[in-house]
């Protein structure tokens, strides 16, 4: 393959040359355990410590003590919700939104099953958290608020701030599934008045296989795994020192380009008006303010999704779909839905997400080859009229 | 990212056959945008030979490339042999699909029945757009029809289910959904009267539905009164009950067996149940 234009960051991202160089000495001659009590185990321990640090300032949390790393933001949710219910056993009832990813849903669910009540606040058609039903939907049985900062298919930003500031006046406990906004946008937990904040390193630039969770200072939870004393017996077992490392480096630069973000929000907005300007069935999906910089979800009705991705991935650019035939469960995307719109819009969305390495030369490159592509597949399309040039889509 | 063969690469990326036939003999259409794929397949019959097929799809590569692979099948053929094309005929042609997209094959075959059900002037026997939820999606298959086997064909395991829909029986990922299913509508069995009750059972059967009455029906409805009900024997249709608890007691015990106990016995496992207090 010649060119490659990889535009799903909000998948997962490069691993910044910088955050490798920083891991490599731990896979080499700084193998030691943390635990242990001689020096060649404490001069990893304190490297580990400083990325702790350095991810707390990501977040602006005020202790280093306050983040428990962890392997993913999956098991940063899980913690969070299953940690907080387990620890008030008899608060039955927990809220959390129509448009979360599976990671807190799928967790929800399993809760239901267990005889939990689970309100999922809905969202309004620009997929922002409805906060008036939210504020309704707490009572004296609530245990857990958890919502996400911004979403992963759209890039929507909800008014968590607010949120927070609600919730804490109820003493209600708050987990922010945060994946997809550290690095992105600022984020200040103490701001956000959260209790919890889980992100995951491999979505700003760093390694897979690390995640972190604020746990505000005197939160009360219980783990969910059962061994040693690492992370406090919060999450016992080996940290996985060389990701840790590089999570913290990865964060440290992330805080140090959030400068850059405008730019890679120009470049998003340039290929957002170079696709709704130039392909007639293409429509916007979101708030298009409310959103991360480097997000953009089109629908291109009367076409799928999936054979739009396969379509660039052979001109070598790369990116995701909402439709139900590219996801593994074979569900139409949950979000878009959600935010009501039509199943002929959400099989043919497309999630373009940039990131701070994406170049204008790769944006024009794919404005320049996604007309065709469109072009071609709505002429296979049993639903479009390709000789008067419209769609119909029978009711 | 799914595993596609160079056949099904090549076939979405350069189908061929894409397009209407203005004058075609028979249309067959299945699928609609709701589901995330549709598909419409035109063909043109010269003296029982399929001369030509058209295709127009809404969809992912892989049913896009069924589509195209099946208008090349039946060129040629008569109706007769077209109508023997399953959909592993095409998944065959393709040199194979991943075991979650099976059903673009499925797609493909019915799309088909239907055109040549248009061609004879027979109503398409394949319904656009199936009710209810997919569970099998390997087999498109919908929990309606899950349902429905339960009750009009009394599949009550999950093996006779694979053998009689096709469900769960290629990549197997969604049989403990089917199973949730058979048992959520065995429980409804139990709650009102329904025809898979009427079906004849050996006594096994029925001793083990009297059981399951008592245990999640009466039981309960008893016990909110403070009473308790033990089933002590089963003779044929004769069920031996001892009331407890405050019905052993109770002035209207007699009562309660009569309108309450018979009744759901009755209704959820036979006729003809008769109630000995002992």
């Amino acid at each position: 393959m010649e060119r490659q234009v990889y535009l799903d960051n909000n998948a997962t991202t490069m691993v910044a040359p910088e955050v490798l160089e920083a891991m490599l000495p731990f896979y080499k001659e700084m193998y030691g355990n943390a635990s242990s009590m001689h020096y060649f185990g404490g001069r990893v321990a304190k490297n580990m410590e400083n990325a702790r640090n350095q991810i707390a300032r990501l977040l602006g949390a005020e202790h280093d003590f306050e983040i428990t790393l962890t392997g993913t933001a999956t098991e940063s949710d899980n913690l969070a919700i299953r940690g907080i219910t387990s620890y008030y056993k008899d608060k039955k009832h927990v809220i959390t939104s129509a448009t979360e990813h599976p990671a807190v849903l799928n967790v929800c669910a399993q809760l239901e099953k267990e005889g939990y009540r689970v309100t999922y606040v809905p969202v309004k058609s620009d997929g922002v958290v409805d906060i008036d039903f939210l504020k309704n939907a707490v009572d004296d049985e609530t245990a857990l608020v958890s919502i996400m900062h911004a979403n992963n298919e759209t890039g929507v930003i909800n008014p968590v701030e607010e949120i927070g500031a609600f919730l804490k006046e109820r003493g209600i406990p708050f987990h922010i599934d945060g994946v997809q906004a550290a690095g992105k946008i600022p984020v200040d937990v103490s701001k956000l008045n959260c209790d919890l904040y889980s992100i995951s390193a491999h979505k700003f630039h760093g390694p897979k296989g690390v995640g972190a969770l604020y746990v505000r200072k005197g939160t009360r939870m219980r783990p969910l795994i059962f061994g040693g004393h690492q992370e406090k017996g919060r999450r016992p077992g080996t940290e996985n020192v060389p990701g840790v490392v590089g999570m913290g480096k990865a964060a440290e630069m992330a805080m140090e380009h959030l400068k850059d973000m405008p730019k890679v929000a120009a470049l998003r907005d340039k290929l957002q008006n170079g696709i709704l300007t130039n392909i007639k069935t293409s429509t916007l999906n979101g708030s298009p303010d409310k959103r991360t910089p480097n997000t953009l979800n089109v629908s291109f009705e009367f076409i799928e999704g999936e054979s739009i991705l396969l379509y660039l991935d052979r001109k070598g650019i790369f990116v995701s779909t909402g439709s139900a035939c590219s996801s593994g469960s074979l569900e139409p995307s949950h979000v878009l839905r959600a935010m009501n719109l039509p199943f002929s819009k959400i099989h043919g969305s497309v999630r373009f997400s940039l990131s701070r390495y994406t170049t204008e030369d790769e944006i024009d490159y794919t404005l320049r080859e996604l007309p065709d592509v469109i072009d071609t597949l709505l002429r296979i399309s049993p639903f479009w009229d390709n000789e008067k040039k419209v769609g119909k889509i029978p009711q | 990212m799914w595993e596609y063969t160079d056949k099904v690469k090549e076939l979405y990326t350069n189908p061929i056959n894409v397009g209407k036939i203005d004058d075609a003999d028979g249309v067959g259409h299945v699928g609609s945008v709701v589901c995330g794929d549709a598909l419409t397949l035109y063909i043109k019959v010269d003296n029982g030979i399929i001369a030509d097929a058209k295709f127009e799809t809404f969809g992912c590569g892989s049913a896009i490339a069924s589509s195209s692979a099946l208008t090349e099948m039946i060129k040629g053929k008569t109706i007769e042999e077209a109508e023997k094309i399953t959909n592993k005929d095409i998944v065959e042609f393709l040199g194979g699909l991943p075991d979650q997209k099976i059903h673009c094959s499925v797609m493909g075959s019915e799309a088909l029945t239907n055109a040549i059900a248009d061609y004879r002037g027979e109503k398409p026997p394949v319904e656009d757009e199936p009710h209810g939820e997919i569970i099998c999606h390997c087999m498109n298959i919908t929990d309606d029809e899950i349902r429905k086997a339960v009750h009009e064909k009394g599949v009550m395991n999950i093996d006779d289910m694979m053998e009689l829909t096709g469900a769960g029986t290629v990549c197997g990922t969604c049989i403990p959904k089917i199973e949730d299913i058979i048992e959520e509508e065995k429980g409804r069995c139990a709650t009102k009267s329904c025809s898979c009750s009427d079906e004849p059972m050996t006594n096994l059967q029925k001793m083990k539905k009297v059981e399951e009455v008592i245990n999640n029906v009466i039981r309960p409805g008893l016990k909110r009164d403070g009473g308790d009900i033990e089933l002590v024997d089963i003779n044929g249709d004769e069920v031996m009950v001892r009331l407890r608890g405050a019905c052993s007691s109770c002035m209207t015990a007699q009562m309660t067996l009569d309108n309450f106990v018979l009744e759901e016995l009755r209704n959820n496992v036979s006729k003809s149940i008769t109630i000995k207090r002992v």
